[in-house]
């Protein structure tokens, strides 16, 4: 069994309350850091702790933190990102379900650590449920004196409120959700300034993930260099997994960093191998924006060393043969999927989240949908797969904002690695006509009509 | 663009304006605009799931801005609902994880079963069926969202009981 | 602070724009600009057609930035330097992003009112190809009709935002927004209002493609077929500098806007009183021709300087014909036969 921080009292009855919650001893990490220590000893807990932004970017947490602009005098903000949207993910939802207490806690200390007064949770707006569970918890936490002025008789102020968002997947982008916590539209923000400087109402914020947040009470109440000792290198401490497709177990799982792909797919305590009796095919193993992985590159790197769940391990070889942890979306596909399918899919999410500012992304991502729908459906040319790869790679990079990059590789990386299939699409449309084409005939029965073959 | 305008009776009841005074309370005084997001999900669940010119116009008075500002936000988010639509929306995930599951044969099925087609709207007005991006859940598909809540693990016999449910009143759309 | 843009060096205050540092330096780096709009706050970085490389961030930090960055959004450090028309990457860059602005555009300039004093045409004249990669159906609106003096074409639009700008920057009480999101986003008052602000007409001047244009210039003349003068009024609209360009046809003003410089943006913003209700020359004090950019297509019509009549000996011939091909072409030279009169007659031909 491997060590749990997060979620080590998720099996615990009734720890959604405040009751139970603080019984097992929540909110120590709040009477640790307001009356023993300073905000910047906890900025230095942070960031000896070596925890990275869960959100999908990686950034050292602490690091971020300690950009915020304090010289300016003006009001701080702490701003967590609830706006889990990115496909395969929902780990966020589970922990603020579940334990709602556990990210508030994290959300005072962390605020505390800032010199903010007036913090938020946005949340997406379809988790409306969670919304209303976040607020009785914050209304439970004020009540019993955790919020509000004058906290355990310090001098210290916070007010803690959840904001929810109404359907758009652009607003886990930091900037955007600063824009639609402002009652905008969300659209991003043309960086620099950067929200340390300039975020919610242009004073200093900072936006973290909330599993980023949630993991802030164990750094304090043990220490950064506790934290630091778990999971490999660069990549310590746990992580929340969200597993999904054709799997045994899905769920949200948390491993400590630098566990070994093959045993969080195929063991007991995890996954536990595929569900159907078909061979996997591919793995997405941090969301839909990063790179799908093929088979072979799935428990091996491409020299050969095991793949591990860890940042490096899983970004080992680059866009040619890795990928990356981003989120912790962990999809797997079995040889039943269609590669072109489900990259249509995600192209088609992706043109429906662009927010429309930025030309390349607004253009680039319909058009990528469209072609990707035409060769799905049989009407595909064989100049098209390389008309995706040039789309593609006019929009990566080009954009303000990563959500351009974040359709871009999807499409890249199945023409990588997938070639083949996109073939088979343009080249025997009546064999694709079904949207279940594979289940019957897996790819690997007909590769061989695509395949070059030397005579 | 040109649209079309659908009338509407608003009600902004005291308890509906004590809410929205709650949740602009959030936000500093001279930051109402913050609220704007909350709001028009407050207004919304109170008006039949939908808002009209004349509710937003409403909404940009309370919070003391231009009408513009609310209907560039109220397009730009697809939670909100800018004409009548079916009182019980079955809002289906087809994004990735979900389709590997089999939503959308779950959809042609409840889509056969209510005699509409995706987006449209059953003529006694109760239901409407929809597809739409990652909802959150892909560990549990296929799945939708039913008001407030999500449905799912569903299977063709859930469908059956949710249309059921719904049509003897037993579905709870807002936890309110 | 020295800033190097393709070789060249200027010194800049700090605050400069790599764009605005181009700009001062001028001639073929400058890097075209389709939503920047010097004049109003907030414009610029979206349309990305101004991508430059940075290949040296300044003096301090000398590490290149990895990603094309938006020169009209990025501003100059010392001793940076920047690579805009000389490399291969910027112009990869702005190739894409025509290529983008183009694909859904409806390419209907031969009926659009912008055409020849269109940025979009200028930035494909430059950076575009002839042939299309896109085989897909185009994205269309409906119209909306926004009052009566301004033409919306949202087909048209590139979404630069500039005329939501002015909206927000010259006028009170905005109308006009951009709803809707992503590849559908467009600009509209979303309940068919009209725009009737004083100033809305300033919208006409900043976009920079046909979307928004004149509804009492509408089809009245290719823009090279008239004649730009410089001119004034007394104009009693506060905040109206009362200077334009109006545009005439022989003694005809089909034409009023504000003065445009080299990057087309105006020197100043004019009142809708001086665009639209006044086109009688007794209206204006005529200052003079105003000038354009050399190789504009409105000089086609320039008779500021002189024009020296080539003679080519083809050409002449050409253009005098043979005499039995006048015949031929002239209806009346040569009459019908009476079967061809008949057919004529019977509305055949």
């Amino acid at each position: 069994m491997s060590k749990k921080i997060l979620l080590d009292k998720i099996n615990v009855p009734g720890i959604k309350t405040y009751e139970v919650y603080r019984q097992h001893g929540g909110y120590a990490s709040v009477e640790k850091a307001i009356k023993s220590m300073t905000p910047d000893e906890v900025v230095e807990e942070v960031k000896k702790s070596g925890l990275r932004g869960r959100g999908g970017a990686g950034f050292p947490a602490g690091m971020k933190w300690s950009f915020i602009d304090k010289k300016s005098g003006k009001p701080r903000h702490l701003v967590c990102n609830a706006d889990e949207s990115e496909p395969g993910t929902f780990k966020d939802r589970y922990l603020m379900e579940f334990i709602p207490h556990l990210l508030i806690e994290g959300m005072i200390t962390s605020s505390f650590a800032l010199g903010a007064n007036r913090s938020y949770i946005y949340i997406r707006g379809e988790y409306m449920w969670v919304f209303k569970i976040l607020e009785r918890a914050i209304a439970e936490a004020k009540a019993a004196g955790w919020l509000g002025k004058n906290i355990l008789g310090t001098g210290y102020d916070l007010e803690l409120h959840v904001h929810c968002g109404a359907g758009a997947y652009i607003c886990g982008e930091e900037t955007a959700l600063i824009e639609s916590l402002e009652g905008k539209r969300g659209n991003p923000r043309i960086k620099p300034p950067f929200p340390a400087v300039s975020g919610l109402w242009a004073n200093p914020t900072v936006v973290n993930n909330v599993e980023t947040i949630a993991a802030v009470p164990w750094i304090v109440n043990n220490s950064g260099d506790d934290y630091a000792k778990i999971g490999v290198g660069r990549s310590t401490g746990t992580k929340l997994i969200s597993a999904s497709g054709n799997i045994i177990n899905p769920g949200v799982y948390e491993i400590e960093l630098g566990l070994s792909v093959d045993e969080f797919m195929n063991s007991d305590e995890y996954l536990g191998g595929m569900s159907s009796n078909r061979p996997l095919k591919a793995l997405v193993p941090g969301g839909s924006s990063v790179p799908i992985l093929p088979a072979d590159l799935i428990f091996k790197t491409a020299n050969g060393e095991d793949r591990l769940m860890t940042y490096e391990s899983l970004s080992d070889g680059g866009f040619a043969t890795g990928s990356m942890l981003g989120s912790g979306g962990f999809i797997v596909y079995d040889d039943t999927a269609c590669i072109v399918r489900n990259t249509w899919n995600f192209s088609r999410f992706y043109h429906h989240e662009s927010c429309g500012q930025c030309t390349p992304c607004r253009e680039g991502t319909g058009w990528l949908e469209k072609v990707l729908h035409r060769i799905e459906t049989g009407h595909g040319r064989e100049e098209d797969i390389d008309l995706l790869w040039s789309i593609q790679s006019k929009i990566e990079g080009n954009t303000i904002c990563p959500l351009g990059d974040a359709a871009s590789w999807p499409v890249a990386a199945a023409i990588r690695h997938f070639r083949e299939e996109f073939e088979y699409h343009v080249r025997f449309p009546e064999r694709i006509k079904n949207r279940d084409h594979f289940v019957n005939e897996p790819f690997d029965k007909v590769r061989h009509l695509v395949s070059k073959q030397v005579i | 663009m040109e649209r079309v305008h659908y009338k509407q009776e608003i009600n902004m009841t005291d308890a509906l304006m004590n809410r929205i005074n709650e949740l602009i309370s959030h936000y500093p005084e001279d930051k109402k605009k913050s609220a704007l997001l909350p709001v028009l999900h407050e207004v919304q669940d109170a008006h039949d799931n939908w808002l009209s010119i004349e509710l937003m116009d409403k909404v940009a008075e309370i919070l003391e801005i231009l009408p513009i500002e609310v209907y560039e936000v109220a397009t730009f988010y697809t939670m909100y609902n800018l004409k009548p639509i079916g009182k019980y929306m079955f809002e289906f995930c087809q994004t990735s994880c979900c389709c590997l599951n089999g939503v959308e044969d779950l959809m042609d099925y409840t889509c056969e079963k209510l005699g509409v087609g995706i987006g449209e709207t059953t003529a006694d007005g109760l239901f409407e069926v929809r597809g739409v991006e990652c909802l959150g859940a892909c560990g549990y598909a296929p799945m939708m969202q039913l008001g407030d809540f999500y449905k799912e693990h569903l299977t063709k016999e859930k469908i059956d009981q949710l249309i059921a449910d719904c049509r003897d009143n037993k579905i709870i759309l807002h936890d309110k | 602070m020295k800033v190097t843009i393709d070789g060249q060096s200027i010194e800049v205050e700090p605050g400069t724009t790599i764009l605005q540092a181009a700009r001062m330096i001028g001639g073929e780096s400058v890097p075209p600009a389709m939503c920047y709009y010097s004049k109003l706050k907030g414009s610029g970085g979206k349309c990305r057609c101004c991508l430059v490389e940075v290949s040296k961030g300044s003096e301090a930090d000398p590490r290149p930035m990895p990603k094309l960055m938006a020169s009209c959004v990025t501003g100059c450090m010392d001793g940076m330097e920047v690579n805009s028309k000389n490399s291969d990457r910027v112009r990869e860059a702005r190739q894409s992003v025509t290529e983008f602005l183009l694909i859904n555009h409806p390419l209907d300039c031969p009926i659009c009112d912008q055409a020849g004093e269109c940025d979009l045409q200028d930035l494909s004249f430059e950076h575009g190809k002839s042939k299309t990669r896109f085989i897909e159906e185009k994205r269309t609106f409906e119209p909306e009709d926004i009052g009566p003096n301004i033409q919306l074409h949202m087909n048209r639009c590139i979404l630069c935002q500039r005329c939501v700008q002015v909206a927000d920057q010259l006028t009170d009480k905005r109308v006009h927004g951009v709803l809707d999101r992503g590849d559908h986003a467009n600009i509209s008052t979303c309940i068919s209002k009209a725009i009737d602000n004083e100033f809305s007409g300033n919208m006409i001047d900043v976009c920079p493609v046909g979307a928004l244009t004149d509804k009492t210039f509408r089809f009245k003349s290719r823009v090279w077929f008239n004649k730009p003068f410089n001119a004034h009024r007394e104009c009693t609209t506060p905040g109206c500098c009362g200077k334009t360009t109006v545009w005439m046809f022989g003694n005809e003003i089909q034409r009023v806007t504000g003065r445009k410089d080299q990057y087309h943006e105006v020197e100043d913003f004019i009142c809708n009183t001086c665009r639209f209700d006044k086109k009688e020359v007794t209206d204006w004090v005529i200052e003079g021709p105003r000038k354009f950019d050399k190789d504009s297509v409105i000089n086609q019509n320039n008779y500021t300087r002189e024009m020296e009549t080539v003679h080519i000996a083809t050409e002449e011939g050409i253009l005098k014909g043979r005499e039995q091909d006048r015949k031929k072409i002239s209806m009346t030279a040569i009459p019908l036969k009476k079967e061809e009169q008949e057919e004529f007659n019977n509305g055949n031909l």
